[in-house]
């Protein structure tokens, strides 16, 4: 079993450290520029008050206090959330149709092993990935805090649990992406799929806002784990129990159609 | 005891058709030949074996278990040459032999470069950069590298040159001589005539016949030629004979019965050439698919 969990943790190394340095890069250059907002804090308020309302919940900024650093930090995270959804949904979407589509998977399934321990292998494997990209994102949350506060001060409990939502918001992405991948016939490309579900949960959450009537929008990770909702209450919202059911549903009915699943054949 | 016993075994990919009701049993220590055009069944039938896919109704049974409840402790003694190769395209040749010894609870490591050494196999190079034919060899080196009890082979032999092609039956052979039971699915005759015991055909998911080889070519149709004179080709229409022709004076058809029976009408006329042969595969196997 080990050793299908270091071919697939092999597999997906480069990627990791790809999206890992790329996000660590958006927090630096995003958290760079936060004094720029801070002391200027009146005028970016005035001047945001002259966009379009749709324009700022589309980007999160209807209700943001960009006089603290932790309410700037917020917005910010919403960008990294988008980039940690890719990610981990590229992660759940190839999990086991990159192999089909390379036709790997004959050769892997031809071994003695159980599809429940291969499925459990890839999993682990995916996980540690995210694991690392995570730990990349909470030590550069902390250390661009600790330079570019300007001064101010931040509840250090509030950023904790911001930075908790990030394992199972990915969570999310990556077993619904599996699901999603065993449910179609196949997945051609990763890409498209990832994006499809990064973007159409991503606007899902936004179009309640903007048209101001709530609906679907409780269905989107983005809204259960709202960057400025965790600040601002110290706490999760309770739709992310929603999330939570996702990912056992998911779990669950993956391995239930991997156990099941015609390998398509190579001719 | 039956290594391979196959019982009723159907697939259907939705309404389309894999096999139909496929039954017959492979015996230990033989090299069992499994031949049909494209399309016939063929890796239908093995990736049955494999639990690759799951039969829609039937059983098949490997080693007396059934293939879907012991499908992981059975692939410890399974080795599997697809017929179309595909890997790991960005490992090395040794990575990807290691990583598939690791699977066995047996240490792999001095077979692996003994077969890699026999099929010339660079254990350098990347799997990008191998030609169809070397991607062949690593199926090969890492299908047997586990000596398996039972080996399957879904037309092995595509994409190598013919030296090895000629390496690669003499190891069959000898893993068949060792002890392992081999089933060999091919739509090339030739090679099926040369290496196995029995053969099974099977034609749009159905096996049509099942015979020992020998008795496929010997024992029935014998193709016999003949040029003479005052020879009338409408007395050979006897009983047995089929696919008669004549050209000038000579006549010619397959015959089964007694060559008695035959050997006196062929007498009747004053013969200038005569050739009696048994029919090669090719043409039993037309045969059956006209």
């Amino acid at each position: 079993m080990m050793n299908i969990y270091k071919h697939e943790f092999k597999a997906i190394l480069r990627t990791v450290l790809i999206w890992s340095a790329s996000i660590a890069a958006l927090l630096f250059v995003f958290m760079s520029i936060s004094s720029t907002f801070s002391k200027n804090a009146v005028v970016v308020s005035d001047m945001l008050s002259n966009f379009p309302k749709q324009l700022l919940i589309a980007f999160g900024m209807n209700q943001m206090d960009f006089g603290s650093v932790l309410g700037y930090f917020g917005l910010m995270f919403l960008f990294c959330q988008i980039c940690l959804a890719i990610q981990a949904a590229n992660y759940g979407f190839g999990l086991v149709s990159i192999e089909e589509n390379e036709f790997t998977a004959d050769f892997l399934l031809a071994k003695p092993v159980g599809r429940g321990r291969i499925m459990t292998s890839k999993l682990l494997a995916a996980l540690t990935g995210l694991t690392i990209t995570n730990l990349v994102v909470w030590i550069c949350s902390f250390v661009t805090l600790a330079v570019f506060n300007s001064g101010a001060t931040y509840e250090t409990k509030r950023l904790v649990i911001l930075l908790l939502s990030i394992l199972p918001f990915q969570l999310v992405f990556l077993t619904v992406g599996i699901l999603i991948s065993l449910l179609v016939k196949r997945v051609r490309n990763v890409t498209p799929f990832s994006m499809g579900l990064v973007f159409g949960l991503y606007i899902l959450n936004i179009f309640g806002d903007m048209i101001g009537k709530k609906s679907l929008e409780v269905l989107s990770p983005f809204r259960h784990f709202n960057p400025n909702y965790i600040i601002q209450n110290a706490a999760y919202d309770p739709l992310a129990w929603i999330s939570v059911a996702a990912i056992v549903i998911s779990v669950a009915g993956s391995y239930f159609l991997y156990n099941r699943r015609n390998i398509p054949s190579a001719v | 005891m039956s290594i391979i016993e196959v019982n009723h075994l159907t697939k259907y990919y939705g309404k389309s058709r894999g096999i139909g009701d496929v039954s017959f049993n492979v015996e230990e220590g033989e090299i069992f030949g499994f031949i049909g055009p494209n399309g016939a069944g063929k890796s239908t039938t093995i990736r049955l074996f494999l639990s690759l896919i799951y039969p829609t109704k039937g059983e098949a049974k490997i080693f007396g278990k059934d293939c879907v409840k012991f499908g992981p402790e059975l692939r410890q003694e399974i080795g599997y040459l697809p017929s179309e190769v595909f890997y790991y395209e960005g490992m090395k040749v040794l990575d990807l032999l290691k990583y598939s010894a690791s699977f066995y609870k047996k240490d792999c490591t001095k077979r692996l470069h003994e077969l890699s050494d026999l099929m010339e196999l660079d254990l350098k190079r990347r799997i990008s950069d191998l030609s169809y034919g070397n991607k062949k060899k690593v199926g090969i080196v890492q299908g047997l590298l586990h000596q398996p009890k039972l080996i399957v082979l879904d037309e092995p032999t595509a994409g190598l040159d013919p030296l090895m092609q000629h390496k690669f039956f003499n190891l069959i052979r000898e893993e068949n001589k060792r002890g392992a039971t081999v089933f060999f699915s091919s739509h090339i005759l030739g090679e099926v005539q040369r290496l196995c015991n029995r053969v099974a055909i099977i034609k749009e998911g159905s096996v049509i016949d099942l015979q020992d080889i020998k008795t496929l070519q010997k024992d029935n149709y014998k193709k016999i030629r003949v040029t003479a004179t005052g020879l009338d080709e409408k007395s050979f229409q006897v009983d047995g004979v089929t696919a008669l022709q004549k050209s000038n004076s000579t006549v010619s058809f397959f015959y089964k019965g007694d060559i008695n029976v035959i050997a006196k009408l062929i007498s009747s006329g004053k013969i200038s050439d005569l050739t009696v042969e048994d029919l090669t595969l090719e043409e039993i196997f037309m045969h059956y698919y006209e």
